[in-house]
């Protein structure tokens, strides 16, 4: 296998490169292509990881351990699963690969020899449920150097043998054949704030508006839920917000000098105020709109508002996109359809009682 | 912290206020609550009627109630609906829909709706040219009305065609047939609306089914029409001001100026002059006959009765154009706007099978929208102007006879106490003596003046009697715009602070903006707007035009969100809170206010 295949940057990806990158890494090469502002990046491939496995393991010995578990006898499987895990975050790499990868990490650090990035799974699995579920969904931020990129790329391909993990594959019959992973490596934004954006409103369904939560410093904080977010809902169609509502912001995530990221107080001024202004809103929604235009779907969306890679001003940075599933799935009869003479929909209304 | 009540105060528990006892006199005996009507729910009507009625004003609830529940009840035979109610307490009008609750009766009544609603709908543009002749043979009737002069000797002519009767008779007839006129025209103005508020419903819930978190003026913005006579006023005074920069006249136009004066001034300024003062008199009637509130009290005089309105909107348009302002309002921007919000809300719809429904829903709103917003004028503005025009013309026959002291008295008293005035007159003119009024009517009039200022100091409640379970009622939904929510929000209970701190209305127009107000009780002084004011007033109409061009927010007392009001600050892009209430008596000038046009709250900063 040569090194080209173990590494693809964003640029070279889209939406049918899932099988080789899973579906965050297409899904933000997809992004990259479209125009949108995505932080640039590259992922290790799952041929990548194939390669690895295949290095450490040439005979399937950890294929058949996996296969051999029976999801009931939980003690069992926590001894296979912490020796695999072991494996892979020990193993040594092939030197090409290596390579690659800390190639692909230092032109994308621009020679800085630590350039902050994230590193995070990327699931091949088109069942989104699946990767929740199972732990797949898996980041390191702000990792700086090149051994520690490796590290966490290693360990992003070790929680493919998560407990949760393993266990959910064998309860639901999945394959191990063919299990793989792609490890997204991606410069991080300094974000003075980030947040999550629905394309359609996550509480009634309305495809018209656009739901934006944000909360000081990195998205993290939002995602694990230990700061309640700003909510903003936006018209997509007039641009004009429909409801705005500040919370108490107490704690934000930050960059720990060391690498990582820790938690800090919110200082006492900013803590309500409202983290999104008039223009941070429609910038965030002429990108909410973009992805959804190109998708043709509505969209969950994470972003980040920081500082331009050129230093140049601030700019909204597109982290993920995913189509909106919940509401898509429940789509229901239409309300109405044409009568005869329109104003036969004046009967059917007016008709009914408390009509109108 | 904002507590919730579970009913509202009873109509026999409400008290007067000090001084104000005996305000019943001033109204009807119909118009009085009675202890069956405790088990009813009301609402206070702030939207028409956000001050105490004067005793002849309550032609304006009594003669449109008549019409709208002849027309839902009796002639369309709506099928959920009946008529509406009106009691009159404190001075203030409160009111209640009749719903139609059992459903074999609805289902009777929908067979007949559907025959008969059917036929306007189907007949609707043809039906509303011929209501535009009616409507203008009613106004051409009214202005034929003349009030007799009284002589000392009746006229010659009398004699000469053997006509037979005296002159006094018209005393009496002319007045009532203004008032019947202004029945009819108010029967009119309900012929056809509640057919288009039904079109508007129809299409506001679906679109709230489809687009839940969809703003009201959204929705009002696909509806809206842009050449509306609505904005004709205030078109024709650009057009003034444009002509009077043209032929060289500006400096003529001061701000502050009396009209009596720029109208001198222009006057001796040659041929330029006498050609603006042409044009002036050839767009008055009926461009004029705009009402300065919309048309519910008699106090809101025309532009024709108080040229100082008009032109103080003429000396900031002058202004605005020496300025170099562009004071053209974008119809095709505006055009182009509302056809591309129509269109994206279409692409988001589900499926071509709701597109299709959308499609129909619009074209029906498009099809009764140049009625609905166009019989303001005709009726409110035009109309009415010329309505109270006559009245006072019978004022000051009654002020000759010494039976008020002052013309302006009139509206102190009930219409068929005006009759008997005027009866009381026909009598004397014939008798040869004094009328016997003064001693009866003037000290009536001075009790009245001062009960209807105590009456100024209640704070009517939103609503009385029990929470209805249910509130669907299409009239109260197309005409006030209540549904259950609304009704939430006046159990509501604000604490000391939230009460002195903020006032609710109608979210006519999105946004958020702070800023200083500008409380202007009177059209007259919009001079006075600074550039980014939040304009205060008691209801924004084409007089108000002028000043959307500086300010960053418009609150009223008055108006929904298919007011003028509304249409213009969505034009102008700009937040407003309509339908108020009490704005204008609660924030004093100089207040920093917050507007925010998405919930309908303006609160004060300070």
């Amino acid at each position: 296998m040569g090194v080209t295949q173990a590494v693809s940057p964003f640029a070279e990806l889209g939406m049918a490169s899932r099988p080789l990158v899973g579906g965050k890494g297409a899904s933000l090469g997809e992004l990259t292509r479209a125009g949108i502002n995505v932080p640039p990046g590259f992922v290790v491939t799952t041929e990548g990881f194939v390669a690895f496995l295949a290095a450490i393991d040439p005979e399937g010995a950890i294929r058949r351990q996996v296969e051999a578990l029976s999801p009931d006898d939980l003690p069992a499987v926590l001894r296979a699963c912490e020796e695999i895990r072991q494996r892979i975050e020990t193993a040594a790499m092939r030197p090409d690969m290596e390579a690659a990868i800390a190639g692909a990490y230092a032109r994308l650090c621009g020679g800085a020899p630590d350039g902050p990035v994230a590193v995070r799974s990327s699931a091949t699995s088109e069942d989104s449920a699946e990767a929740s579920f199972a732990g797949l969904q898996d980041t390191y931020l702000w990792i700086r150097g090149t051994a520690n990129v490796l590290h966490f790329v290693r360990a992003c391909w070790a929680s493919l043998y998560g407990v949760e993990s393993v266990v959910y594959r064998l309860r639901r019959g999945l394959p191990e054949e063919g299990l793989a992973m792609g490890v997204v490596v991606q410069q991080m934004v300094n974000s003075r704030v980030s947040g999550v954006m629905f394309t359609r409103s996550p509480t009634t369904g309305d495809r018209s508006v656009i739901a934006i939560e944000g909360s000081w410093g990195l998205g993290s904080a939002i995602v694990s839920g230990e700061v309640t977010p700003d909510k903003v809902v936006v018209s997509k169609v007039t641009e004009e917000v429909i409801s705005r509502a500040v919370s108490h912001k107490t704690v934000m995530h930050v960059p720990d000098g060391g690498g990582g990221t820790r938690e800090e107080a919110v200082p006492e001024a900013r803590r309500d105020l409202p983290c999104l202004s008039d223009g941070d809103i429609r910038a965030l929604v002429r990108v909410g709109k973009h992805i959804e235009r190109h998708y043709g779907c509505p969209q969950d969306i994470e972003w980040a508002i920081g500082p331009r890679a050129d230093g140049d001003g601030e700019a909204v940075f597109l982290l993920q996109s995913r189509p909106e599933t919940i509401w898509s799935a429940r789509d229901a009869k239409p309300l109405a359809g044409p009568a005869a003479r329109p104003f036969d929909h004046v009967f059917a209304v007016l008709g009914k009682r408390g009509g109108g | 912290m904002a507590s919730q009540r579970s009913s509202f105060p009873l109509p026999s528990q409400v008290r007067s206020p000090p001084g104000a006892e005996g305000w019943e006199k001033m109204y009807p005996y119909f118009t009085r609550f009675a202890p069956e009507d405790d088990k009813r729910f009301w609402f206070y009507n702030a939207m028409h009627f956000p001050e105490p009625m004067p005793p002849f004003d309550v032609v304006t609830a009594e003669i449109p109630y008549q019409a709208l529940g002849a027309f839902t009840t009796r002639v369309f035979v709506f099928p959920t609906t009946l008529g509406v109610e009106h009691r009159i307490v404190n001075g203030r009008v409160y009111i209640t829909a009749n719903p139609v609750a059992d459903g074999e009766e609805i289902g009777k009544r929908l067979a007949v709706f559907q025959e008969r609603a059917g036929y306007y709908y189907q007949n609707w543009d043809r039906l509303y040219e011929e209501w535009k002749g009616r409507m203008t043979a009613l106004i051409d009737a009214l202005k034929a009305i003349e009030v007799p002069a009284l002589p000392e000797m009746d006229d010659i002519a009398v004699v000469h065609s053997g006509r037979g009767y005296a002159q006094n008779v018209d005393v009496r007839t002319g007045f009532n047939r203004a008032i019947e006129g202004f029945g009819m025209m108010w029967q009119y103005h309900f012929e056809m609306l509640m057919l288009g508020y039904g079109a508007y419903v129809v299409f506001f819930q679906f679109c709230k089914q489809a687009f839940p978190e969809i703003a009201d003026q959204t929705v009002s913005r696909m509806v809206a029409g842009i050449d509306v006579l609505m904005f004709r006023p205030d078109q024709e005074l650009k057009k003034l001001a444009r002509l009077a920069v043209k032929l060289g006249l500006s400096s003529l136009f001061a701000d502050g100026v009396a009209p009596d004066a720029v109208m001198a001034a222009v006057g001796k300024a040659g041929a330029a002059g006498a050609e603006w003062l042409a044009a002036v008199d050839a767009i008055r009637d009926p461009w004029f006959h705009i009402s300065t509130g919309d048309g519910f009290y008699h106090h809101h005089r025309s532009w024709n009765s108080d040229l100082s309105v008009p032109f103080a909107a003429l000396a900031r348009y002058v202004a605005m154009l020496n300025a170099g302002q562009d004071i053209e309002r974008p119809t095709e921007r505006l055009k182009a706007e509302r056809e591309r919000i129509i269109a994206e809300y279409r692409a988001l719809l589900g499926s071509e099978e709701e597109r299709g429904a959308f499609d129909q829903m619009l074209s029906l709103c498009h099809l009764v929208f140049p009625f609905v917003e166009d019989h303001k004028f005709w009726c409110e503005h035009w109309y009415t102007s010329l309505f109270y025009a006559k009245m006072r013309e019978f004022g000051a026959l009654l002020a000759r006879w010494e039976q008020i002291a002052d013309p302006e008295d009139i509206f102190m008293l009930h219409y068929q106490e005006v009759e008997q005035a005027l009866v009381d007159v026909t009598l004397a003119w014939a008798a040869g003596t004094p009328a016997r009024g003064a001693a009866h009517w003037r000290p009536l009039v001075e009790e009245r003046r001062r009960v209807l200022e105590k009456l100024k100091d209640w704070d009517p409640p939103a609503a009385l009697g029990p929470v209805p379970e249910e509130i669907g009622d299409p009239a109260l939904l197309m005409l006030w715009g209540i549904t259950s929510e609304t009704l939430q929000s006046w159990l509501r209970v604000p604490d000391d602070l939230e009460n002195e701190k903020t006032v609710r209305g109608f979210a006519a127009s999105p946004g958020v903006v702070e800023g200083v107000a500008r409380v202007l009780k009177n059209v007259n002084d919009i001079g006075q707007v600074q550039d980014g004011d939040i304009l205060v007033c008691p209801v924004t109409n084409p007089s108000w035009g002028p000043v959307f061009g500086k300010i960053r927010a418009a609150v009223s007392d008055i108006g929904g969100t298919m007011s003028h009001a509304a249409i213009v600050a969505r034009e102008y892009g700009m937040p407003a809170v309509v339908g108020t209430g009490v704005a204008t008596k609660r924030f004093r000038t100089g207040q920093r206010l917050r507007v925010d046009g998405n919930s309908g709250i303006v609160t004060v900063l300070d």
